[in-house]
């Protein structure tokens, strides 16, 4: 039996024509969600099938691809999605921020700046950032037509009033270019400043909910926030336990039942470039030994 | 009918597409640079290469295309696109989604042309207007984003007051008109976000 083959990336060319012309609108719209025919995909919605149909329509055999799946590159979802294009694209793969021209990302930013020429494309499970405030699509989409965002603002307030501070921590709304409010997919806020006026271009896919959006260039993002209760970045306060980092976003992880926990970088590329260069942590053993 | 040669397509159609879309990807998200779509694709006059291209890269039956008088004058052109493209020509600019413009001095008044509705302002007509020159000529300092700071664009073109016309772009966002000036293999990009500086 002979290996199916595939059209270059998968995609038909006709859906790649009509996910590019999306394309070329959102980012002559910042922030605008504009609708397409989204094609079902060998892999589940959940899993980046809005991301990874915007790769597959800008991918080209010179591009360089990283996948990251909460910033690590090791991850299920992130290697099988690097596994799919190196298969079907035949790209090369890395897991180098720096060294990749398109990096798909599920919920995080990479902590290594961004440069131009760099794509980084988004995999975004609920587009419409005023989904939970309004299930209406009619009224969201009038609401966007409008620019009328106050029900948003009544939102981070009742968290204010509840909680004493605005308690969203993820998903938390931008306004692009001064007009659109716009959903940076589940995110950490930690990530929202490095949305703003980025060198790189910014592509969302969301592939259940049939949306694509964009942040050009140089863009300003600003996130949403009152003169009282400005917008503040959140990150745990620690260091990485395996590089000593006092500056990337944390996860926490538990190591055994009695509750002893570590925190090392949710950024696995930063983190293992850092002990590359000799930073170490509370937890490092040198990188040889690791090995042995 | 005589039988008439057709000139042929991209050499490869994946790649000549994604190349070709990579480049006005770059020019939509960097308003006012140029950049230069090579691949290898059949011309036919008056077509410009890149125009040419573009056509390939974007057109489809989903797509009504608009020509002015230059483009459509011997039909070359239209057959040319019919074939390769499969996309139906329309009489109405304003249910066009692409209008491809030969001669910028005849331009239609741009309110003819599909604005988007401000629910659905990604229903507008990108326009594709073949230029003289672009990297020289007249300057015109933009800025908008895309743009780090301001942009310096170079370009001989018509209508010489094209950029004053789409002015009407801040007042309408988000509903407005796209641009894509075409010299030979080069393009330029100019989104409805992109102003022209105060003083240029």
């Amino acid at each position: 039996m002979t290996e199916a083959t595939y059209n270059f990336a998968y995609l038909d060319e006709q859906t790649k024509r009509m996910i590019r012309r999306a394309i070329l609108k959102a980012i002559a719209i910042p922030g605008y969600q504009v609708p397409f025919a989204s094609r079902e995909m060998p892999m589940p919605y959940g899993w980046g099938t809005g991301g990874v149909q915007v790769t597959a329509s800008i991918l080209g055999p010179d591009d360089t691809l990283k996948v990251i799946d909460q910033g690590s590159d090791d991850t299920t979802n992130a290697i099988s999605i690097r596994k799919f294009f190196a298969k079907t694209a035949g790209v090369a793969t890395t897991t180098s921020t720096p060294d990749a021209s398109v990096i798909q990302t599920r919920h995080r930013i990479p902590e290594t700046p961004l440069h131009e020429g760099q794509v980084l494309v988004y995999q975004v499970p609920i587009p419409e950032p005023l989904r939970y405030l309004e299930p209406r699509e009619t009224e969201t989409r009038r609401m966007h037509a409008l620019a009328e965002y106050g029900l948003m603002h009544v939102k981070l307030y009742e968290d204010i009033a509840k909680f004493g501070h605005i308690a969203t921590a993820y998903a938390y709304p931008v306004k692009v270019a001064g007009r659109y409010v716009m959903d940076p997919s589940p995110t950490p806020k930690f990530d929202n400043p490095k949305m703003d006026n980025c060198p790189a271009l910014q592509l969302f896919g969301a592939g259940r909910e049939k949306r694509i959006y964009a942040i050009p260039p140089y863009t300003q993002v600003v996130s949403l926030d009152f003169e009282d209760h400005p917008f503040t970045r959140y990150r745990q306060d620690g260091c990485c336990a395996l590089c000593g980092a006092d500056d990337s976003y944390l996860d926490e992880i538990v190591t055994d039942n009695a509750g002893t926990r570590m925190f090392v970088c949710s950024d696995t590329d930063y983190c293992e470039g850092r002990r590359a260069e000799g930073h170490t942590g509370s937890e490092t053993t040198p990188m040889e030994s690791a090995h042995a | 009918m005589t039988t008439t040669e057709l000139a042929a397509g991209f050499a490869d159609k994946v790649l000549g597409a994604q190349s070709t879309f990579r480049a006005v990807m770059e020019a939509m998200a960097r308003p006012g640079r140029i950049q230069r779509i090579t691949f290898e694709a059949g011309t036919p006059a008056p077509l410009m290469h890149a125009s040419a291209a573009l056509a390939l890269t974007l057109f489809d039956h989903d797509t009504p295309i608009w020509l002015d008088a230059a483009i459509a004058a011997d039909g070359t052109a239209a057959r040319w696109l019919k074939f390769h493209t499969g996309a139906p020509l329309t009489d109405d600019p304003s249910t066009a989604a692409f209008a491809l413009i030969g001669d910028g001095s005849a331009l239609l008044p741009l309110e003819r042309f599909a604005l988007g509705t401000p629910e659905y302002p990604d229903r507008s007509t990108t326009l594709i207007i073949q230029v003289q020159a672009l990297g020289s000529g007249a300057s015109y300092r933009l800025h908008g984003p895309g743009i780090d700071g301001e942009a310096l664009l170079q370009a001989s073109l018509q209508p010489a007051d094209l950029f004053d016309r789409l002015s009407f772009n801040a007042a309408l966002f988000p509903r407005g008109l796209d641009v894509v000036l075409v010299s030979g293999d080069q393009v330029v990009a100019i989104p409805r976000t992109t102003r022209l500086s105060q003083g240029s």
